[in-house]
This record gives C-alpha cells, sequence and structure tokens, in this order.
C-alpha cells in the first residue's frame, strides 16, 4: 500500500480566517456546532479534531477587539463531551506549558485520553506574554528564552505520570511531587502534538513529538521541514519515520478552477474587509486610524512611538522589534504599486498555506507532496463552517481515496493506531 | 405540612464502589441514566489530586463526557479552589455549562494537605482564615467571569462588520489577596448565567454558595447549622446523608440503613432542609433499592438552575455598563 495522508481539523475559535458573515454561519460556540463537526469530520474518516487554545481575549487598542468571531470552550472538557458522540476521531487539546501546572495538566488529558478509549491528543505550546499572564496567578513570570526548558521539563513529567511512575521535581522551572492518578489508556498516553517553528519548537518536537502541526506549507519549504525535522528525530535516537507531518493548511474548491479562484478572492476579501484592514493597521500605528478610508491611500500621521503591543494575540518574534522600519517599507510599497490599505493589508499578509482549486486538481497536489515525502498529511484551517468541511468531506476526501492515498476505514480504534505511530 | 416529596435529590457518584469504578465511564452513563429517570436533580462528582484506590478520572473530565449522555440531570464536579488556575477552573465550568444546555454545577473543593498542594509546588493554606479568604476570592473570581460576557454581546451585525458589541465584554480587573485576574474569559457567559455552587457550610463561604451542603450525624445539630446557612444567605440548603447496608465507620454524615429508616429520616428532613445529596455506599445496587422505597418528583425545568427553583441571575456588568 501506498502511503496514506492523514487528516484534521483545527478549529481555531477567534481571528479573521473564519467567515461568520456568511447566512448559514453556524454559531461556532454552540455545543451543536461542535457535535456536527466532528461528526461529519468522522464521516470524512479524519485522524483528528483539534481545539486551539488563546488564554485572553484579543484587544485591539485596550478594547475588547470586536470584528473578529470570539469565544472558545475549555479545550480538554469540550473534547470529552464530544469523545461520547464520536467512535474514532481523535481528539486534540491544544494547551499551554506556561499557564498550566503539569501534573494537573497530565491529570487531565489522561482522564480524556480515558473517556475517548485511547483517542486523546495534547498540542503542546508555550506562552510567554504577560499580557496572557495576567489571567493566571503565576503570570509573566517565564522568560521567551526559557519557554521551551520549561516546556521539556513540562512535557517529560507528564510522560513519566502517564507512564506510571511518581515524579519529583523541584528546579527553578517546575515544582511538583506527584503520582499517577489513573491507569494508562488503551493507546499508552495522549499522542503529542507539537507546533513551534523555531529551533527550540523543533528540538522540542524531535524529542516528544508524536505529530508536528508545521507552519511550512509551500511545497519546497515543507521539503526542507521534513528533512530538518528527521535529521534531528536520527540525532535523538528516534527513528526518522517516528513522527508524522501535518502542515496546517486551507482548501478552496470549485467546480472549474476559476470557480475556486472566484472563491478563494472572496474569501480573501472577507477576511481582510474594510474594517478589518484599518484594524490591522492600528495594531502597527498604535493611534485611531477609524478616519481613514481602507479603500484610500495610508494614513499620512506617523505611528506611535515604541514596538507592537502583543494584546491581539501571540506575535512572532520577528515582529516583536523593527515596526518603524516596517511600515517604511508598507509605505514604499503602497506608493509604487498604488496599492489602497486594504490592498496593502491583504499583499502583506499573504495566505501561502492554501489550495485552491478542483477537487482533483487539490488531491493532485497533496498526492504529490505524499510521495515526495514533504507531509504525512494536513491539519485543515476552515474558513466557512460548516462550508469547509462539508467540502472537503464529501468532495475532497473521493478523490483522495480514488488515488488510493487515504484511508476507506479506520485502521483502529485509538489515535495512534489510525496515526500508524508505533 | 411538608413531606420527603418536597425534597429535592442530589446523588454524589463517587461513593466507595467497586475498584475501578472511578475510570468505568460506561457505568456511570449507567448510573447516571437511572438517576435521572428516578428524579435525581443532580449528580455530583468527588475529586481529588492525589491517587485513589483503583484509579479515578478527573471530575470535570466525566462531568463533561456525560453531558451529551444524558438530558436532565446537573452535572456538578469538585474543582478544587486551591489547587488549580481560577481562570481554568470557571472556564472549564462554564464550558460544561455550554456542552451540557444549562445544566453545570460545581461543588467547591477545598483540598488543603501538604501532599495536594505540592503536586503544583505550592504549600497548605492557613486554616481557617486564609484557607475562607483563598475560596471566597475564587469563588468571587468565577462568578465575575461567567459576567464578564453580557448575553447578548455577540451581534454579528454585517452592516457595521462587528461581530462582538465590544460595550458587552467586560474586563473585571479582580484582585485579590494571593492573586489577580483581569478577563473577560475567553468562553461566552453560561446558558444558566451564574454555573450552580455547591459547597460545605463548614468551608465559611456559604454566603458565595448556591447550595450549602451540611454534613452532621445528628438531626438536631443539622436543623442548626441549615438555620444558619440560610441566614447566611444560602438560597438552598441539603442535608448530607449516607445510605449503606451496614454501620461501619463514623463519617459524621447522616448515615440510614435501610428503607424504613430511609423514609423517615427523609421526612424529618423535609422541614429542616430543601434537598439531600445522597451518598450510596455502591450505585449499582443501592440506586434501583432507593428509586424504589422513594418515589422522587421529577424535577422540571430545562437547566439545573430551572430545575432548583433558582432565578437565572441578571448581569453584574450590564447594570453597570448602561
Amino acid at each position: 500500500m501506498s502511503r496514506q495522508l492523514h487528516l484534521g481539523l483545527f478549529f481555531t475559535g477567534v481571528g479573521p480566517q473564519l467567515i461568520w458573515s456568511a447566512d448559514n454561519f453556524a454559531a461556532h460556540t454552540h455545543i451543536d456546532t461542535f457535535a456536527a463537526t466532528v461528526r461529519t469530520l468522522e464521516r470524512g474518516l479524519f485522524d483528528a479534531f483539534f481545539l486551539g487554545e488563546g488564554l485572553r481575549v484579543r484587544e485591539n487598542r485596550g478594547r475588547v477587539h470586536d470584528l473578529d468571531v470570539a469565544g472558545r470552550p475549555d479545550a480538554i472538557t469540550q473534547l470529552a463531551a464530544l469523545a461520547a458522540v464520536t467512535e474514532r476521531i481523535g481528539l486534540v487539546a491544544t494547551q499551554n506549558t506556561t499557564y498550566n501546572f503539569p501534573a494537573d495538566l497530565a491529570r487531565r488529558l489522561a482522564g480524556l485520553d480515558l473517556v475517548s478509549g485511547g483517542r486523546a491528543g495534547w498540542n503542546i505550546v508555550t506562552t510567554d506574554n504577560a499580557w496572557t499572564g495576567e489571567n493566571f496567578r503565576y503570570g509573566g513570570w517565564l522568560p521567551h528564552e526559557r519557554r521551551y526548558e520549561r516546556a521539556g521539563e513540562f512535557v517529560s513529567a507528564a510522560k513519566e505520570l502517564w507512564a506510571g511512575q511518581a515524579v519529583e521535581r523541584h528546579s527553578d522551572l517546575i515544582d511538583l511531587v506527584a503520582s499517577p492518578t489513573v491507569p494508562p489508556s488503551p493507546q499508552g498516553r495522549p499522542v503529542l502534538f507539537q507546533a513551534g517553528d523555531s529551533a527550540g519548537g523543533r528540538d522540542l518536537a524531535a524529542r516528544h513529538a508524536d505529530v508536528v502541526f508545521s507552519a511550512n506549507t509551500d511545497f519546497d519549504k515543507a521539503l526542507a521541514y521534513a528533512a530538518d525535522l528527521r535529521s534531528r528525530l536520527v540525532a535523538y535516537g528516534r527513528s526518522a519515520d517516528s513522527v508524522r507531518i501535518l502542515p496546517g493548511a486551507f482548501v478552496v474548491l470549485g467546480d472549474t478552477p476559476e470557480d475556486a479562484a472566484e472563491r478563494n478572492r472572496w474569501i480573501e476579501r472577507e477576511q481582510t474587509n474594510g474594517p478589518r484592514a484599518i484594524a490591522f493597521l492600528e495594531q502597527y500605528w498604535g493611534k485611531d486610524l477609524s478616519g481613514y478610508d481602507p479603500d484610500g491611500p495610508l494614513p499620512d500621521i506617523e505611528p506611535a512611538d515604541g514596538e507592537l503591543d502583543p494584546s491581539r494575540g501571540t506575535i512572532s518574534i520577528e515582529h516583536r522589534t523593527g515596526k518603524a522600519e516596517r511600515i517604511a517599507g508598507w509605505r514604499r510599497l503602497a506608493d509604487e504599486r498604488g496599492l489602497s490599505i486594504r490592498d496593502l493589508v491583504i499583499e502583506v499578509t499573504p495566505r501561502h498555506n492554501g489550495f485552491v482549486g478542483t477537487p482533483g486538481q487539490v488531491a493532485d497536489e497533496w498526492a504529490r507532496y505524499l510521495a515526495a515525502g514533504a507531509v504525512d498529511g494536513f491539519n485543515l484551517l476552515p474558513q466557512l463552517l460548516p462550508g469547509t468541511i462539508e467540502d472537503v468531506v464529501d468532495r475532497l476526501v473521493p478523490e483522495l481515496q480514488e488515488r488510493g492515498i487515504y484511508r476507506t476505514a479506520y485502521e483502529g480504534e485509538t489515535l495512534r493506531e489510525n496515526l500508524g505511530l508505533s | 405540612m411538608s413531606g420527603r416529596q418536597d425534597l429535592l435529590f442530589a446523588l454524589e457518584v463517587d461513593g466507595s464502589g467497586p475498584p475501578g469504578a472511578g475510570t468505568d465511564v460506561a457505568a456511570l452513563i449507567g448510573h447516571l441514566s437511572a438517576a435521572e429517570a428516578a428524579g435525581f436533580v443532580l449528580a455530583t462528582f468527588d475529586d481529588t489530586p492525589l491517587p485513589v484506590a483503583g484509579g479515578r478520572i478527573e471530575a470535570g473530565v466525566r462531568a463533561a463526557f456525560a453531558a451529551r449522555r444524558t438530558s436532565r440531570i446537573g452535572l456538578a464536579p469538585t474543582l478544587h479552589a486551591t489547587v488549580t488556575e481560577p481562570f481554568h477552573l470557571a472556564t472549564q465550568l462554564a464550558s460544561l455549562d455550554h456542552a451540557s444546555l444549562g445544566r453545570a454545577g460545581w461543588v467547591v473543593g477545598a483540598a488543603n494537605s501538604a501532599a495536594a498542594h505540592a503536586t503544583i509546588g505550592g504549600t497548605p493554606l492557613a486554616e481557617p482564615d486564609g484557607l475562607r479568604r483563598e475560596l471566597a476570592d475564587v469563588i468571587e473570581v468565577a462568578r465575575q467571569l461567567w459576567d464578564s460576557w453580557e448575553d447578548d454581546a455577540v451581534i454579528r451585525d454585517v452592516a457595521t462588520s462587528r461581530f462582538l458589541d465590544s460595550d458587552r465584554v467586560h474586563h473585571i480587573n479582580f484582585t485579590g489577596e494571593r492573586f489577580s485576574v483581569v478577563g473577560p474569559l475567553i468562553t461566552p457567559r453560561p446558558p444558566q448565567g451564574q454555573v450552580v455552587v455547591l459547597g460545605s457550610d463548614t468551608l465559611g463561604v456559604t454566603e458565595n454558595l448556591d447550595i450549602a451542603l451540611i454534613a452532621a450525624a445528628d438531626l438536631g445539630e443539622l436543623a442548626d447549622r441549615a438555620h444558619v446557612a440560610h441566614t447566611a444567605g444560602a438560597p438552598l440548603v441539603f442535608a448530607e446523608v449516607e445510605v449503606r447496608p451496614d454501620e461501619g465507620e463514623p463519617s459524621g454524615r447522616l448515615r440510614v440503613t435501610g428503607d424504613d429508616e430511609l423514609r423517615e429520616v427523609l421526612d424529618r428532613l423535609a422541614g429542616i432542609v430543601d434537598g439531600v445529596r445522597l451518598h450510596p455506599a455502591d450505585l449499582a445496587t443501592d440506586l434501583p433499592r432507593i428509586a424504589a422505597a422513594v418515589p422522587i418528583r421529577p424535577p422540571s425545568g430545562p437547566t439545573l438552575r430551572a430545575a432548583l427553583g433558582l432565578a437565572r441571575p441578571a448581569n453584574r456588568f450590564a447594570a453597570v455598563a448602561r
């Protein structure tokens, strides 16, 4: 049998990618929407359903950001409820190692793994910003450069607890004395996912992860990432095939290539509507820009001093500094190309992780990625709810099956079995 | 004259059942379905961060699993205010309320042993005052976070491109003795507005509870403490009642061993408390027996609050904002 694709769906719950203005938008915080979504995914034989995490509601200049969907459940609670209405799909909770206690989180994840009959996963993330920490007892305590060090110690402790061992640690990064409270699940322990793309993130993945949810979706980047990760795995004494690589991706399907492109343009313009384009610039300018026309030229006023504040959510390292140079570059780009505010924002926030085409075209492209060893599958980011999910399950999955690169029935009962992990 | 037919019935699912009962979710769903059919208004789930014999799944996870496999009974896990992050605790309970369409409760846990605190690298709080203040702060922050989104915060106004009305999603800016929380919650307001909060009257936070639980081996003492709890502001007071086949070691709770005794004790409690929380020794054998011996008037109402006869609270921030 040829290599097989594995699919997950990342239900983010916040941000501009999910279009809420569509008439049939399914209330994204209602339990019935979640239940319908996981059942559809299970019909489509998906490996996993992911819940994201964001522990502070996003803001724009000190006020709650009002343009994007917001509101999400506690991931483990929600997935435990969904475990009761599903049979095979994996249930993956994104949980950070900064604002959780290791024994507490390990215990809750072990519980999810048991109630789901061995279908739990943990997407390990780190958070270092003090802004999010303001919701927690021990907020903002962890220096950025040590967040993966804490994550490593945290995950090691969790793995020992899941292996049935008592754990005692007293370092400056973790402190616990704890014993296992439940027996192992049918898959032994939750499957570990890792998404960080920094060197620290890649090392954590190579040491501990079973699956990586990478940001490298372009073919060349995906190939390079796979090579890098597999060499790190070997360096840690693991098999090069011991991790599944599932880059994040969005899919826009159409009846013809032109139809798909047209739908994609519509989605892009919705995701970067006028108010969002203004709000995006306001984050960089640090000033009220509501008086500017999104279809007009860039603001002529100077931005506020200082770097970006993190209140729109996590800011990547490269965007934490260099604000003034970035804005100067945007001005030049807008001048040269005659771009409006909205055009510029679309231009500088490229959605490079998409597959747009007919179901057959996308299936062919995915087969190419798979054959080259660039990926083991994809973690899909929905833009329309329920449209994206129904499209993929009803139109793309049959094309993948025809090409012999996607299962026609679940192989096993646990997430670990279905991912083909030993 | 009130009788036992006027009482509300809660069920503690973590008794001294068979080994492994705490990890057998199929059996748990069977017991909850039986309790729901028998007319119990509420099931409570015990918890500890420490191992128990045979293992037991964390209470919030078990309650959430039950949310879509039951349809009427309230689900109240024990979450320990002392050894958790208050923000996570409030999010988990709000999420349980959403998943169960308004049937979440919270039994306030107050684990304060050195071993419990060591699981998070902490040390015990001074009793009684330090512990009491911490519990009061965690309950208060949870209640404020549950109100941090107004009911109509999601407006989906296509004309102005606004999904939220940001005037209706509030920072709480809570500062307590040992922690502070800015908020708002990441989860919209629970369907019940406020999750139903239960706790022992011995915690010293009775005025912050919706249901005060009273464990006393003596009916006279129980009546006195019930009166105190009502006076302190607890809307409902429940007596803890153990249902066992034998006398066994004393536990400090009322204990009944036979069906006649159960009916007699319930009749006497009916004038003293609003409800009882039964602690059967073994759900599989005791629950059917209790259901047969004591017909319960089934509660009515789509949410746990409604079934308990509690109003859905107004949002504390709505009045301030407008």
